[in-house]
């Protein structure tokens, strides 16, 4: 005899919580009437409104180049000290340096790289912005290397020291291959993290060029404009069809 | 469990073979090849930044906005002025309040998710997951259409019958906490799923065949073996949910203030980056006292399990 499990309830109510919103979003997205609060009909519209819009065409646009650039230095810098911090050093101050980024509230990292762009007197665009995010980058990257350093057999590196090959012939060609999952994994979460990143970049942004969560921000603190719902749909099909295929990715790999 | 542990404990403090017969220059190299560049950017950019953040709140303002070099504790008598102190004590309570909502409805859910067949489980946790993977912006704003006066709750409530005038419930404290819950709830359901995840099913039919009820067995067996995961998610969800600004701005109407929109303000209104400084270090300041009652609670709870 099966009793009903109470839990369903709350979970329930987790799911529903944090589906409600998105589903709300697409229909609206296809509403015919310029508010959200009545529905005309379905209409494609607002996507073509979209499609036309310039600000957003280069507010994504920027991002791509941002969230590209801070994923290729996270990615070089975060591997190497990944690496370092397992293999290198014990000290804990630095594994406390490597960790910080992810923890430190997004607030206090944008002041201060305002503070110190200003006080260097760096020039703000998308070039600090990137700067910035590479950050965060770094700290991810290698805290997901890291992990992939814990399962990988050391006694290939030191068979490999053995038969004669230096260290940097060692690092590239059994420590990179190996660590690759791993560098992959933490370069997709570096970018996509950049990409939807909107304080650090509304702080350190110059007056042009601002990225597309700059965009969006602005358009939603102007009023309510159906053309976010089509955006804002576009965007949700992006993240799912690319979690999804992260997801069948990693299945992949964990069954080597 | 402890006998899992030593052997990798061991080959980590052991440097083996190679390690042994690697020359010091040779050691020295690879550790400047791979901690100095990524150390060396933190340092440049993070910590020169936040050494400056904390010099600025010793100085103050100059007439025209900039940064005054002369050393006094002015700042910190202001933030304890009873404005600003109130606006602390808000974020607190407000964040406070979205993670226990957080943990009412994570836990059950990680809980029941870490319960499904292996192959549904995945599916559940992306489900999770996914929103959260969802520009920010765009969730909060999805919010303000449910929400506002004529938004989508208000007409089905009124359609229904249940109210007869529209609620406000836009640029309310609940709808802060609401946007706030919404944005961090997957970071408590993650690490409360891997603790419920590992816990050993044979503890809880253990402590039902000595014969505790599903609700001793909870509060007694898996509340206290997954009180880490507890902890690591309400740290996740507090921590971000402490600093926020849009979140109070879009969704609280700038009539509920939190701190991180007095930080905002002081450096991209005000211009007075000291006070500014010195309200982010008062974040900081909160946050690390977190950070350590949560490394003590799991230290002690880590302790309780071994004995």
């Amino acid at each position: 005899m099966r009793r009903f499990n109470w839990l369903y309830i709350p979970a329930g109510l987790t799911y529903l919580f944090l589906y409600l919103p998105i589903v709300v979003l697409v229909i609206m997205s296809f509403n015919a009437a310029d508010t959200p609060y009545r529905w005309d009909g379905f209409d494609t519209a607002w996507y073509g409104r979209l499609f036309a819009d310039r600000a957003v065409r280069e507010g994504l646009i920027n991002t791509l180049v941002v969230a590209t650039g801070a994923t290729a230095l996270s990615a070089v810098l975060g591997t190497l000290l990944a690496v370092g911090l397992a293999r290198h050093t014990r000290s804990k101050l630095l594994d406390a340096i490597a960790v910080a980024p992810a923890v430190l509230p997004d607030i206090v990292l944008a002041i201060g790289l305002l503070a110190f762009y200003t006080a260097v007197q760096f020039t703000l665009g998308l070039h600090s912005i990137l700067l910035a995010h590479a950050v965060f980058g770094t700290a991810f990257v290698a805290a997901v290397v890291r992990t992939r350093l814990a399962h990988v057999d050391g006694s290939l590196e030191e068979a490999s020291r053995d038969l004669g090959a230096t260290a940097p012939q060692t690092f590239v060609r059994i420590t990179l291959p190996s660590l690759a999952p791993g560098i992959v994994a933490g370069a997709l979460l570096a970018f996509s993290l950049s990409i939807d990143e909107f304080v650090i970049a509304f702080f350190t942004a110059g007056p042009q060029d601002p990225t597309l969560p700059i965009v969006i921000y602005s358009m939603v603190r102007f009023g309510v404009t159906p053309e976010i719902n089509a955006l804002a749909t576009l965007l949700l099909a992006v993240s799912f069809t690319f979690v999804i295929a992260a997801q069948r990715l990693s299945r992949l790999t964990e069954s080597f | 469990m402890s006998s899992t542990l030593a052997p990798r404990r061991a080959a980590r403090t052991d440097p083996g073979p190679h390690g042994r017969r690697a020359p010091r220059r040779e050691r020295l190299v690879g550790r400047l090849a791979t901690l100095g560049p990524g150390i060396g950017y933190l340092t440049v950019f993070m910590l020169v930044p936040l050494a400056l953040v904390l010099s600025y709140t010793l100085f103050h303002r100059g007439r025209f906005g900039g940064v005054v070099h002369e050393a006094s504790t002015e700042n910190f008598t202001r933030v304890a002025d009873g404005l600003y102190l109130g606006v602390i004590w808000t974020s607190v309570k407000l964040a406070g309040l979205t993670t226990l909502l957080a943990l009412l409805l994570g836990y059950p859910t990680a809980y029941l998710i870490a319960r499904l067949p292996r192959s549904w489980r995945t599916v559940a946790l992306v489900l999770v997951v996914l929103p959260f993977w969802t520009n920010f912006l765009i969730r909060t704003y999805a919010w303000i259409i449910l929400l506002n006066s004529e938004g989508v709750l208000n007409r089905a409530l009124t359609g229904v019958g249940v109210i007869d005038r529209p609620l406000e419930l836009l640029y309310t404290p609940g709808a802060v906490v609401g946007g706030l819950l919404y944005a961090y709830l997957p970071l408590m359901v993650l690490p409360l799923y891997s603790a419920i995840e590992r816990l050993d099913p044979q503890l809880r039919e253990a402590s039902a065949n000595l014969g505790a009820r599903p609700a001793r067995t909870f509060w007694s067996v898996t509340l206290p073996l997954t009180l880490p995961g507890v902890l690591t998610g309400c740290v996740f969800v507090f921590v971000p949910s402490l600093g926020n600004f849009v979140i109070p701005e879009l969704l609280g109407g700038g009539r509920t203030v939190m701190v991180g929109n007095l930080i905002r303000d002081q450096f991209l209104k005000a211009r007075d980056w000291p006070f500014g400084s010195t309200l982010a270090l008062t974040v900081i300041a909160l946050l690390v006292l977190l950070l350590m009652v949560q490394a003590w609670a799991a230290r002690r709870l880590a302790g309780g399990n071994r004995a």
